[in-house]
């Protein structure tokens, strides 16, 4: 558990939060390689099913990233995203899996510095719940399917 | 459409526990719609057994199949290039589709991942409502389109009932008096008078009290 590093994966809106992390590069501000980016046209995309495949493949956390309330460039993206986020942990819950594993968060384009600070503060909070259950017989399942 | 709704994924686990190797056949037609047991619920919770296993330190095969209609003999029919490799199915239709699998495949078990609740509509985005009870004997030309069979807790033919209170039913708040329903419907098409005539007793030998029912059509049957 000492050395345990937790893979996270950030779906990311192109139109906020990938962009924010872009902005935190450019601003120097570090954040935790754990955190993995996926980019997605708009977080209403991100679906219950992409969220479940992460962690049944091993990650330790998943967030997905969007706009702010009201700001979703296809009106309301990130409230479905949200509503989904909540059911992938009322499913966790059902499995008995953490659902703290599960995050929505919101940015704007120009929140670098959150961005940073919100990947420090999850990767933290992973780090502190431990592997998720699954890693270790997922990734021996991954190694058998590719031989 | 039918309606239907994951069961809770704790029966599900005690239906596959003892195996490790599932065929998970969803269906493309109403489950679909319903957001029940389409391609994507099959992915979803799929990948929720799969972890629900690994978790016990167990492993879980699970091949994915989405059928055109599960109800259908010819599409059923498309299992057989992967039934032998399944220890059980689980089933992600309707009922129907649930029995088409177990007459087709009588040495297989299937177990369902569903609960068939009814045939209704879509009021709304994810908000469906039942609609009709399959009476076999339609009453929808006398009450203005709307059926009280169906959405009438009383199943009332002469209604509203001394229940009926500011539109609701005296179940509950959230049901509308469907005969409240009805009589704004005659009243905005000028057929005032047909709420005045008496429903007759309903033959209920063409819903399920004639027994389980069926149809031959003999200028299709073969």
């Amino acid at each position: 558990m000492g050395n345990f590093e937790p893979v996270i994966v950030a779906f990311c809106c192109n139109y906020c939060a990938y962009t924010a992390a872009d902005m935190a590069g450019s601003m120097r501000h570090c954040y935790p390689p754990n955190v993995k980016i996926v980019k997605v046209p708009c977080t209403g995309k991100v679906d219950v099913k992409h969220i479940m495949l992460a962690l049944r493949k091993g990650a330790d956390g998943v967030y997905v990233a969007g706009c702010l309330e009201g700001d979703c460039h296809f009106k309301n993206g990130n409230n479905k995203a949200a509503l989904r986020v909540a059911r992938v942990k009322k499913i966790l819950d059902e499995i008995g899996i953490e659902k703290e594993r599960v995050e929505m968060v919101t940015m704007s384009a120009g929140m670098g510095k959150d961005f940073a600070r919100i990947a420090v503060e999850i990767t933290e909070k992973i780090r502190k719940l431990g592997p998720n259950p699954v890693k270790n017989i997922s990734a021996g399942q991954s190694k058998l399917a590719t031989g | 459409m039918i309606v239907a709704e994951q069961k809770p994924i704790e029966e599900i686990m005690e239906y596959i526990s003892p195996y490790n190797r599932i065929l998970l056949v969803g269906c493309n037609e109403c489950v679909t719609v319903c957001a029940a047991g389409g391609r994507k619920e099959v992915g979803i919770l799929s990948s929720a057994l799969q972890m629900a296993f690994m978790k016990e330190g167990k492993t879980l095969e699970v091949k994915e199949i989405t059928l055109e209609r599960q109800c259908d003999p010819e599409y059923v029919e498309e299992l057989v290039t992967h039934i032998d490799q399944a220890e059980v199915v689980l089933s992600m239709a309707c009922g129907c589709g649930v029995q088409e699998i177990a007459r087709r495949f009588s040495a297989k078990l299937v177990f369902p991942a569903l609960n068939t609740k009814f045939m209704g509509a879509s009021e709304r985005q994810g908000v469906w409502a039942e609609r009709c009870q399959g009476c076999g004997d339609c009453i929808l030309g006398l009450t203005g389109g709307i059926c009280p069979v169906a959405r009438c807790s009383k199943r009332l033919l002469n209604g509203p009932c001394g229940g009926s209170t500011g539109g609701n039913c005296e179940i509950s708040k959230d049901v509308d008096c469907v005969w409240n329903i009805i009589w704004e419907r005659l009243k905005s098409l000028g057929m005032e008078d047909r709420y005045e005539e008496v429903m007759t007793a309903k033959d209920w030998r063409p819903s399920w009290h004639g027994g389980p029912r069926k149809i031959i059509r003999e200028d299709l049957a073969e």
